[in-house]
């Protein structure tokens, strides 16, 4: 962004103070996530950058907190806690969140596919029904499933667990394959059934091939809400689930231990890979195909 | 024609009607192809000359009337809504198959390329082995002239490419009938011969085509038999030398005129 030369003084001040405004912002939403990174490596079991960390002593970094992390209590240094509750959590997690995302995703084309037909009734209504998990503050969701869950003894049971997710996951998938569909082409499928394919290939060889941007893009949100949903885990789960966010949320509160700095820098570096990869494949196809995602 | 009256009509469409809510845009067309008839029907837009080419293959319902293909006729019901359904959508998808549809936009699929487009169809409607669905592939695009765009996408050819690969796409199922949609509607007009020498060739091999059209030269040289729609029923029609020569039909001559202008 230069600023062209005919540019007023007062057009000049207001530049320099728009790009350090973008500074800080940028700043703000960045730092707290990088800040984690060092600190995970320290020697030290406080949050906080010691004079040896910043004069770059060697002795003064350490990976014990990724071994305390994948349940390795060898380290004869540590004082914290040190259990398998890490490596359970972030199996739990994942497993919850990859079924979750599955049924959502299935659940949210279906529904997406059936809402963008004019001759649905009640689309309106059922839309909003749909997304409502999305308004409704998540407490209310969360104590909402927590009695109506346990009629069906469905609480501190896993598949409470994916059922809840599956709910708070639904609204991004139906939102972002409804937005691709109004983008489709209809008359893509009525070529496709020209040709004498029935409708179920038609859907699976022609139309699905081509919302497949919207799709993904709805699967990663449900899946990162499921990936670091806390509160209901919180109400629902039992002693038996635990996942990453409320192993987490119980170290903060019972212990302050590097470990769940550990913890957050693989999440962010797992974040940013998906995100990468996410990027590049749709490019890639955008590149080979000519494709606008829309 | 004497020769085509003998054999049975490849495609009979009898007293065909449909409605858009209030508005009735077919109102009972009737329509004879015999194997090798190029059929061009012309209209002004508005005219139902497309949704009657939609009604054929059933991509739209008609309201009443029969349609049979090579001496099978497509059977309808009243489905639950109390209007008109397919009895049987196996059927309908079957006689599809055999009822080549070019569109007016083309509708190739951006997913896939042009040699991917022609064999899908080949290989799961006709069940053909990829080998197979490959040759016959090259062939027909080989034909439009389109081989050496085949690993194309079609975001990256021309509109006059990716209709001759659309023409392909139809083309390579091996239908009895072809059916055009305004073909050279949506292109740029340098690029309207290249897909009408593609269709001329068509007709040259005898070819059972209906074209729906607003090419009057096309419709002159290359059909033997021209129909005109006004309001959703046929004015007039016969044979091209005698509808353009001489019209009748003061409303053709009306249409004629402000086409040629």
């Amino acid at each position: 962004m230069a600023l062209p030369v005919y540019a007023t003084p007062a057009q000049r001040l207001w530049h320099y103070i728009y790009l350090v405004i973008c500074t800080l912002v940028l700043f703000f939403l960045v730092m707290p996530l990088v800040a984690v990174i060092p600190i995970s490596f320290s020697v030290s079991p406080f949050l906080q950058f010691t004079p040896e960390m910043l004069r770059l002593d060697p002795d003064a970094f350490s990976l014990r907190w990724y071994r305390i992390m994948i349940g390795d209590c060898s380290d004869p240094g540590i004082t914290t806690v040190c259990s398998d509750n890490w490596k359970i959590g972030a199996k739990n997690s994942l497993f919850i969140g990859v079924i979750a995302t599955l049924l959502a995703t299935t659940l949210g084309i279906f529904a997406a596919l059936g809402l963008s037909r004019p001759i649905m009734p009640f689309r309106k209504l059922i839309m909003a029904v749909m997304i409502s998990p999305l308004i409704v503050p998540l407490i209310i969701t969360a104590s909402g499933m927590f009695f109506f869950f346990a009629k069906f003894n469905l609480v501190s049971t896993f598949t409470g667990l994916i059922l809840a997710h599956t709910v708070l996951g639904l609204p991004f998938v139906v939102i972002t394959v409804t937005a691709t569909l109004v983008g489709f082409d209809t008359n893509l499928t009525k070529a496709a059934a020209s040709l004498g394919g029935g409708p179920i290939r038609n859907f699976f060889k022609v139309q699905m091939p081509l919302i497949l941007p919207g799709v993904i893009s709805g699967a990663l949100f449900a899946f990162i809400t499921s990936f670091d949903e806390v509160v209901i885990v919180l109400f629902i789960g039992g002693p038996e689930q635990i996942t990453l966010p409320r192993q987490m949320w119980s170290g903060i509160r019972q212990e302050i231990s590097p470990t769940i700095l550990s913890v957050a820098t693989i999440l962010v570096i797992l974040s940013i890979c998906l995100l990468t990869t996410v990027e590049l494949l749709r490019r890639r196809s955008e590149r080979l195909r000519g494709i606008r995602p829309t | 024609m004497a020769s085509s009256i003998e054999t049975a009509p490849a495609l009979k469409v009898h007293d065909l009607h449909k409605r858009f809510g209030e508005v009735e845009v077919l109102k009972g067309v009737h329509l004879d192809a015999h194997v090798g008839d190029v059929i061009s029907m012309l209209g002004a837009s508005g005219s139902g000359k497309s949704t009657f080419l939609r009604c054929i293959n059933l991509l739209e319902t008609p309201d009443s009337g029969s349609i049979t293909v090579q001496g099978e006729t497509i059977g309808m019901t009243v489905g639950r809504s109390g209007s008109p359904v397919p009895a049987d959508m196996d059927q309908v998808i079957r006689l599809r198959a055999r009822l080549g549809m070019v569109f007016q936009s083309f509708n190739l699929w951006q997913h896939m390329t042009v040699l991917e487009n022609v064999t899908e169809a080949l290989v799961h409607v006709l069940k053909m082995s990829k080998t197979e669905a490959h040759e016959r592939a090259c062939e027909t695009l080989e034909k439009v002239g389109m081989l050496d765009r085949k690993d194309y996408y079609p975001a990256h050819i021309s509109g006059g490419q990716q209709q001759r690969a659309a023409i392909a796409r139809a083309l390579a199922m091996e239908p009895d009938v072809m059916l055009f949609d305004e073909p050279t509607s949506a292109l740029d007009p340098e690029l309207v011969g290249e897909v009408l020498k593609v269709m001329r060739t068509l007709a040259d091999e005898g070819r059972t085509m209906i074209v729906v059209t607003h090419e009057i030269g096309f419709a002159r040289d290359v059909s033997n038999k021209v129909i005109f729609l006004h309001e959703g029923a046929i004015e007039t029609q016969g044979p091209p030398a005698e509808m353009f020569d001489n019209p009748v039909s003061p409303r053709f001559r009306q249409f004629l005129a402000n086409a040629i202008h």
